[in-house]
């Protein structure tokens, strides 16, 4: 027997029990209480995130005439729409780390090491990292009340009665512009950031030719960093999308419920995407 | 399915419909129903008695906590996203018109087929003309569901449900919000198609409606059920409706006073 997809994922989410139970009397209960929630969230997201992908290739060829317009739409919101404010933040990233790491470097004697702090920073850290706290806040804020106000609006319900699945209508290119987005906007913010941090280190009066800068970052990447890097920014993206649209879908929502689950979206896509940068760290120290 | 005709177009056994809020509670027990293709059923009662989960149980999307929904034959149970071929042949309305607020009432009534029969933006819109000129929608195609009212709203959901060319409508509410001229088109439309509209190739159309006043509905050939008490009675016809002792049944059969301002 074949269940349908949300209801699926709604039978994992529910952990609203949990969350309107009167006040624990212990410590240990609260601990406890919370504990249970986590396991029930993580447990919902895990089966949301399985339903996305089963969806994204089972019904890769069905109704393509809709969903591939879809997809470019959310390429455009996620990606192409957001690079004004990418390139901003790149200057100031750039002008930030740059500035600091150039005057600590010069303190110490240490500018041989430039390069390799810019790539470990900018280019392992924070570049993806920052990417992903931008597209969360600007992006995926907006799919969680969107999807939140349409499922409290009765939107969902509507979509299933003409036989269309709201994963793969509504998750799926959401999903998909998201790691695109991601991805790309990680790119062109680390060499903005790399580029306007030349900048800086220039106007500082760094002694530093454009080749001897490019041949140093060369020289302190390694093919890991490429493939982690991608690897990284994909999980984000997914990661992100997945956490916001589940949140905004997987449950019946009234309408009062959207400010709410989009406050615990924001929140639960921060510390998954932290939890995931320490997972990354462990694999490059293990490099 | 529709080479089929002996078989009931819906049928429910001893079937407990859930509430779409609380999956787990039942709000209506012991549901016994059949339709057959061609009626026009009218079901009343008063709010939160669980009319458009009956309809949502009946449309395959709600399974039924106890008992069985066969909808041509087929238990809705076995329904998944991938095989909704039973499920495109009905057709329904909600009450508030539920339209996808981020596109055009025109990207709403085509969606179905765009996403159905995966046709591009231009084949879709020629696909929809008919349907826009029939439901005098076509000056607001290009309008959003919020610039619009919601007597349009629900003729544009109308015109989504039925642009699949479904065996089945079920409408919540189809008059409830809605001015006199509309009212008096909905009673007409839902009357030819009913018997058969051209535009469906005459077939004459299974349909359900509920509501909260029944006189609008008094025509002759029409069945009526009743919500109550977590309760579905069922009446072949207004004479026996109207002979029923039920208080509930006498309030919904009373006019509303006309109301002079």
């Amino acid at each position: 027997m074949q269940k349908k997809n949300l209801a699926t994922a709604a039978a994992f989410a529910d952990t609203e029990v949990l969350r309107n139970a009167p006040l624990p009397r212990t410590w240990s209960d609260y601990l406890g209480r919370k504990i249970f929630v986590l396991l029930l969230t993580l447990q919902g997201l895990g089966a949301f995130s399985l339903i996305t992908l089963g969806v994204m290739l089972r019904k890769r060829h069905v109704a393509v005439g809709v969903i591939h317009p879809r997809i470019r739409q959310e390429i455009h919101r996620s990606g192409v729409a957001m690079v004004p404010m990418f390139i901003l933040v790149a200057l100031g990233l750039g002008f930030l780390v740059v500035g600091q790491t150039v005057s600590a470097l010069t303190k110490v004697g240490a500018m041989d090491y430039f390069s390799s702090t810019m790539v470990i920073v900018v280019v392992r850290e924070l570049g993806p990292l920052l990417t992903a706290m931008l597209l969360l806040a600007r992006v995926g804020a907006a799919h969680v009340i969107e999807l939140g106000t349409a499922r409290a609006l009765g939107e969902v319900e509507a979509l299933e009665a003409l036989g269309i699945d709201p994963v793969h209508y509504l998750i799926v290119p959401r999903v998909l512009g998201m790691m695109a987005g991601m991805f790309c906007l990680t790119i062109y913010l680390i060499l903005g950031a790399l580029a306007s941090g030349y900048l800086c280190a220039f106007l500082q009066g760094v002694d530093l030719s454009p080749g001897d800068y490019v041949r140093q970052l060369a020289g302190a990447l390694s093919w890991l960093d490429f493939v982690l890097l991608a690897l990284k920014t994909v999980i984000f993206g997914f990661v992100i999308a997945v956490v916001a649209c589940y949140h905004g879908l997987a449950q019946p929502l009234r309408i009062q419920d959207v400010s709410r689950v989009a406050v615990r979206a924001v929140t639960q896509g921060v510390i998954a995407c932290v939890l995931i940068d320490l997972i990354f760290i462990v694999l490059y120290l293990l490099s | 399915m529709s080479d089929r005709p002996n078989i009931p177009v819906i049928e429910l056994q001893a079937s407990a419909i859930s509430a779409l809020r609380e999956v787990a509670r039942p709000v209506v027990k012991n549901v016994t129903w059949t339709v057959a293709p061609g009626e026009f059923w009218v079901i009343a009662g008063q709010q939160h008695v669980g009319k458009v989960d009956l309809l949502l149980t009946v449309a395959g999307l709600l399974p039924p906590l106890a008992g069985t929904c066969r909808l041509f034959g087929r238990d809705t149970r076995e329904f998944g996203g991938a095989d909704p071929a039973e499920r495109l042949q009905v057709g329904l309305v909600f009450a508030g018109g539920q339209l996808f607020h981020q596109l055009t009432l025109a990207e709403n009534i085509a969606l179905p087929v765009r996403y159905h029969r995966n046709l591009t933006a231009p084949e879709a819109e020629r696909a929809i003309g008919v349907w826009l000129d029939l439901l005098e929608l076509t000056p607001l195609a290009h309008a959003l569901p919020a610039d619009v009212s919601l007597d349009w709203l629900k003729r544009a959901a109308l015109a989504r449900a039925l642009v699949l060319q479904p065996q089945v409508l079920l409408c919540d509410h189809p008059l409830g919000g809605l001015g006199t001229r509309h009212r008096q088109w909905w009673l007409g439309f839902l009357d030819q198609l009913g018997r058969g509209h051209e535009v469906l190739g005459g077939r004459p159309l299974t349909i359900i409606v509920t509501t909260e006043d029944l006189p609008p509905w008094k025509a002759a050939g029409r069945r009526f059920a009743l919500l109550r008490d977590e309760q579905f009675f069922t009446y072949a016809s207004w004479a026996e409706l109207a002979a029923s002792p039920d208080p509930m049944l006498h309030e919904l059969l009373t006019d509303p006073p006309d109301i002079e301002l």
